[in-house]
């Protein structure tokens, strides 16, 4: 049970993560949240289930001209004035269990399960890009110093300087016309990876900034020392000494960037510089939901609890990783926020 | 303070200048298609994108190229090609909306977060004090266009309590500019407040366990006069920063959502219209001046800091 | 002006803990009149700092517990409903405190730090505080008081900060002043300076002060009479020169013999009072000290009650079962008093 074996009788404690794990586990707001983020995730997995043996129909196929049998009775899919049928629930076998989603009569239920798929994916996808980027630009400032810290601390702040809604529309609409080239591989403008790099590059410095600050903190005490002193080369210091210490941060932090994340995403579609066509995502539903918010509010409404419901599991679980981690870590990022060490985390958008 | 000042600007013109450099690489050279066809939008015709090709000198050297891109864009020679229309001038059309839709938000929002921040630390751990963590949380998690979607649905055209979008000057009628932001001010403020009352809560509860505070009880104040002239007054201070840096992106990012969904005509609104048009010279102004405008305001912020908070203006000559 | 100014009697001051009841004040009392100082001497956790802040009721707390007697002249503070003991505060009992930087606000200026103290007592117009300031300022020795009023704490020096912290105090004429470590975070010159100044005000303003500190050192300067505290106890009270020449109690002991003295031969290693002071929560029965003691006995497992064991010395109490003759056998080692010989 004990993490560590004890040496001499002396007693055997147990690992700080030992101790983080228990902390979280005592925390049921934190857990249950972490459990409708699960709950979601799997929903959107199951997306092709229900497509194929529920709904009977794909995320694209529009059924216009149709109708569907509710309760024995033959209904519109769409209505001559372009009325979308509301949320049918059970009563057609599960058919347009939502609700058709505009003139074009696609399932509401079947698009916002694969809608979810693509919002998720890059929402983890980008927090991986954003994770490794800063973890390798944080390690580099924190630990070489110097003037290459002194240029990649520059080149953060200035790329922080760009309101990330606003960036995100400038790389979006760049890109989608033409695609991006990254050496060999070459991207195409409507692929997602397009906003998933975009996402992925405009928060570095979100996550960036504080990773460097913390190495450069922990850079001057003695453990690192003494790992110099016997010899350990840079990448034995920064993978092997640095960033054991950096996890606690890096966890909670990569929980709090795919909240925002996907806040950045669903912004960046609904304007139409984020998912292009044919993809389609909570964002983009919104977008075209929004036409008809009149008269068939559930097309907008939808997507958006989605995302809210999505965004508010991540925070409030994040907010529990981090008192599991640190129970006074609460107080530490507030105060570390006064010195421009890190900023507490708003709203993103 | 003059130094600081000095020295605070010398470091700012260095941002702009990297700022302009990022733009211009976006626009014209990181993407993986023609320039001139990208600038030129969907009513391109091979005509256009030739000219455009000579115009912004596209065959020219990339340094020459930045030289000629920014000269378009200060000098106000920037057109959309879709539209026939001055970029520059649509932007200065936008601004009054934009700005009365930021700063009475801005208002707002650090008006009630202040209170309820106070509040919730004075009552710590009563019910409004977990109202209020409920709120913030969900503040920050909440799409600020789906929310303004939904005011807008059911507070504008299904009751008719407020008017379904639209901007009206504030110089022609200041009633009528006022109930037509009310709905856009409410959507933003909900977003924020809830986050800038934690922060004055967490700052107030750590001050009030400082020595100072502990001095101010022992003069024989009464708590009400420690609370406000003491607590309060040193945790406003990084308050001050948290907005500096946040109104800059709120200007250029929230309220581009907000006006878009409210129809407000301001700058935001036109960088939607631009976007949805894949129409990108306005979108490579309004990025240009967004971040300039987030560099200066940040710059005002720090020097604003400086003068409330004496260490740090007198930080370099302390002994 | 017969009797003393402040009278504690069986202060008692508990804080009720996730782990249990922390009793850091546990029985103390003693007098104070005007025109002496009475140092409160102790190892962090022994309850000096607790039982002077207690007695302007700083402690009070949902969590706190506590019991006993403060008299001001008679009046009963323990009591006191908050407003009453806001007048009381600042005006008739000034406090000081150990670290000027964090105690003084950092964005208000110093003259405005002392206006306002003045001012929430006082029925004085800004300019007459100010004024009552500067004079103040002048009062504790500061150089251009004019000038300095003006200042931000972080803009004077750490000797200047506490003068301003005393004259701060001082502004309202309190008749007792109680000084919280207040040379502590001082460098060793500026402290004999800050002693001095508190000497010369004690004497001048027939104040009654109350100084709380670790340092014997402080405690031989300026101090009339002596309370040695140990686990919330008091462990010895008298005079200056008995706990110095005839020191009753085996942490006494410890205490002087682990000061270094030039005018003694250099030991080896500075002798240190083995172990740590206990906790304060569940405190086993009998001497606090005994753990500690190279000299308890079985009579130690009962708690020595605080009375006077030495002839003649009515006003000399101590906690400890040993004979007096005992006592002086075994506090000399090597020479000089102490507890027992270094390790």
């Amino acid at each position: 049970m004990d993490g560590v074996e004890s040496i001499d009788g002396a007693p055997a404690g147990r690992s700080p993560w030992r101790l983080a794990l228990a902390r979280l586990l005592q925390n049921r707001v934190a857990l249950a949240f972490l459990g409708l983020f699960v709950l979601i995730v799997v929903f959107c997995l199951a997306a092709p289930l229900w497509s194929t043996h529920v709904a009977e129909t794909g995320p694209n196929d529009t059924h216009t001209l149709e109708k569907v049998t509710v309760d024995g009775e033959k209904r519109d899919v769409v209505s001559p004035d372009g009325q979308p049928i509301g949320p049918v629930w059970l009563k057609a076998g599960g058919k347009f269990f939502l609700g058709a989603d505009g003139r074009l009569g696609r399932d509401e239920m079947v698009r916002l399960m694969y809608g979810g798929r693509t919002s998720l994916f890059i929402s983890l996808a980008a927090a991986l890009v954003t994770t490794l980027l800063s973890i390798v630009l944080g390690l580099m400032a924190g630990y070489y110093r110097g003037w290459i810290d002194a240029v990649i601390a520059r080149g953060l702040d200035i790329i922080w300087a760009f309101p990330v809604v606003l960036l995100g529309i400038a790389l979006g609409t760049a890109l989608a016309v033409g695609g991006l080239q990254i050496g060999p591989i070459s991207i195409s403008g409507t692929s997602i990876w397009i906003p998933t790099l975009i996402i992925g590059v405009v928060y570095v410095p979100y996550m960036a900034r504080p990773l460097r600050g913390e190495v450069l903190a922990l850079r001057e005490k003695e453990f690192v020392e003494a790992a110099v002193a016997q010899g350990a080369g840079p990448l034995r210091v920064m993978f092997g000494e640095l960033l054991p210490n950096l996890w606690s941060t890096i966890i909670v932090f990569f929980a709090l960037n795919i909240a925002n994340n996907m806040l950045l995403e669903s912004a960046l579609s609904f304007l139409g510089a984020g998912v292009q066509a044919p993809n389609s995502s909570w964002g983009t539903m919104i977008s075209t939901g929004f036409e008809l918010i009149q008269s068939a509010p559930l097309l907008t409404i939808l997507p958006g609890a989605m995302i809210l419901l999505t965004v508010l599991s991540l925070n409030v679980f994040a907010d529990g990783l981090r008192d599991a981690l640190d129970p006074k870590s609460r107080v530490r990022l507030e105060v570390e926020a006064h010195s421009g060490l890190i900023e507490p985390e708003g709203p993103a958008v | 303070m003059g130094r600081f000042i000095v020295r605070r600007i010398a470091g700012m013109i260095f941002v702009l200048f990297a700022i302009s450099v990022i733009v211009f690489l976006i626009f014209n050279v990181i993407p993986n298609s023609e320039p001139a066809q990208r600038m030129a939008g969907k009513n391109a015709t091979p005509q256009l994108v030739a000219a455009i090709k000579k115009d912004w000198g596209f065959e020219d050297p990339l340094p020459q190229q930045y030289l000629t891109t920014m000269k378009k864009i200060f000098t106000g020679e920037l057109i959309s090609y879709s539209n026939q229309l001055n970029v520059n001038e649509q932007i200065k059309k936008g601004l009054p909306a934009t700005f009365s839709l930021s700063i009475g938000a801005a208002v707002i929002w650090m008006f009630f977060g202040v209170i309820f921040g106070y509040l919730s630390a004075v009552r710590a751990g009563g019910l409004t004090d977990r109202l209020l963590t409920v709120v913030a949380i969900v503040g920050i998690s909440m799409p600020v266009f789906v929310l303004a979607a939904v005011f807008l649905k059911y507070l504008a055209f299904d009751t008719g309590i407020f008017p379904a979008g639209g901007y009206v000057k504030l110089t022609e009628e200041p009633i009528e500019w006022a109930y037509h932001l009310i709905l856009p001010w409410t959507t933003l403020a909900i977003i924020y407040v809830g986050f800038y009352s934690r922060v004055l809560r967490s700052n107030m509860l750590d001050a009030m366990g400082g020595d100072y505070v502990r001095t101010a009880r022992a003069k024989g104040l009464t708590e009400r006069q420690v609370m406000r002239r003491h607590v309060l007054r040193n945790s406003l201070i990084p308050i001050v920063t948290l907005f500096g840096l946040d109104f800059g992106a709120v200007v250029f990012g929230g309220a581009i959502l907000t006006e878009a969904i409210f129809s407000l005509n301001g700058v935001g609104d036109y960088a939607y219209q631009s976007t949805v048009n894949l129409d990108l010279p306005p979108i490579m102004a309004v990025t240009l001046f967004g971040a300039f405008f987030v560099v200066l305001f940040n710059a005002l912020v720090d020097i604003a800091y400086a003068y409330l908070d004496p260490r740090v203006r007198l930080g370099e000559s302390a002994q | 002006m017969s009797g003393p100014i402040l009278s504690v009697d069986d202060l008692r001051v508990g804080f009720v803990t996730e782990a249990g009841r922390l009793q850091a004040v546990d029985g103390v009392s003693f007098d104070l009149a005007a025109g002496e100082v009475l140092a409160i001497v102790g190892e962090s956790g022994s309850g000096k700092s607790v039982t002077a802040q207690s007695i302007i009721g700083l402690t009070r707390s949902p969590n706190a517990r506590i019991e006993g007697s403060v008299k001001l002249h008679g009046e009963e503070l323990i009591d006191l409903g908050e407003a009453d003991l806001q007048r009381i505060r600042g005006a008739r009992i000034a406090m000081v405190f150990q670290d000027p930087m964090t105690s003084l606000n950092p964005v208000y200026r110093v003259g405005d730090q002392i206006v306002e103290a003045v001012r929430a007592h006082r029925r004085t117009s800004e300019k007459d505080a100010r004024a009552l300031a500067v004079e103040m300022l002048d009062s504790v020795g500061i150089p251009s008081p004019e000038m300095r009023v003006k200042s931000y704490p972080h803009e004077l020096s750490g000797g200047q900060r506490q003068r301003a912290m005393i004259a701060m105090a001082l502004a309202l004429e309190p008749e007792v002043l109680i000084a919280d470590e207040p040379t502590t975070a001082l460098d060793v010159t500026i402290q004999a300076q800050i002693l001095d100044l508190l000497k010369r005000l004690n004497r001048e303003r027939n104040l009654a002060t109350l100084l709380i500190t670790h340092d014997l050192g402080v405690v031989a300067e300026v101090a009339d009479r002596v309370l040695v505290m140990y686990a919330g106890r008091i462990v010895e009270r008298g005079g200056l020169d008995d706990i110095f020449y005839d020191p009753q109690h085996p942490y006494t002991w410890g205490l002087l013999g682990s000061l270094a003295r030039i005018d003694q031969e250099r030991t080896d290693r500075l002798p240190q009072i083995r172990g740590v002071p206990p906790s304060l929560v569940g405190l086993p029965p009998g001497c606090a000290f005994r753990p500690r003691c190279p000299h308890a006995f079985d009579r130690c497992t009962e708690m020595p009650d605080l009375g006077s064991r030495v002839d003649g010395e009515a006003d000399h109490l101590d906690r400890c079962w040993l004979e007096p003759e005992r006592k002086r056998e075994l506090r000399q080692v090597e020479g000089r008093i102490g507890l027992e010989e270094p390790v």
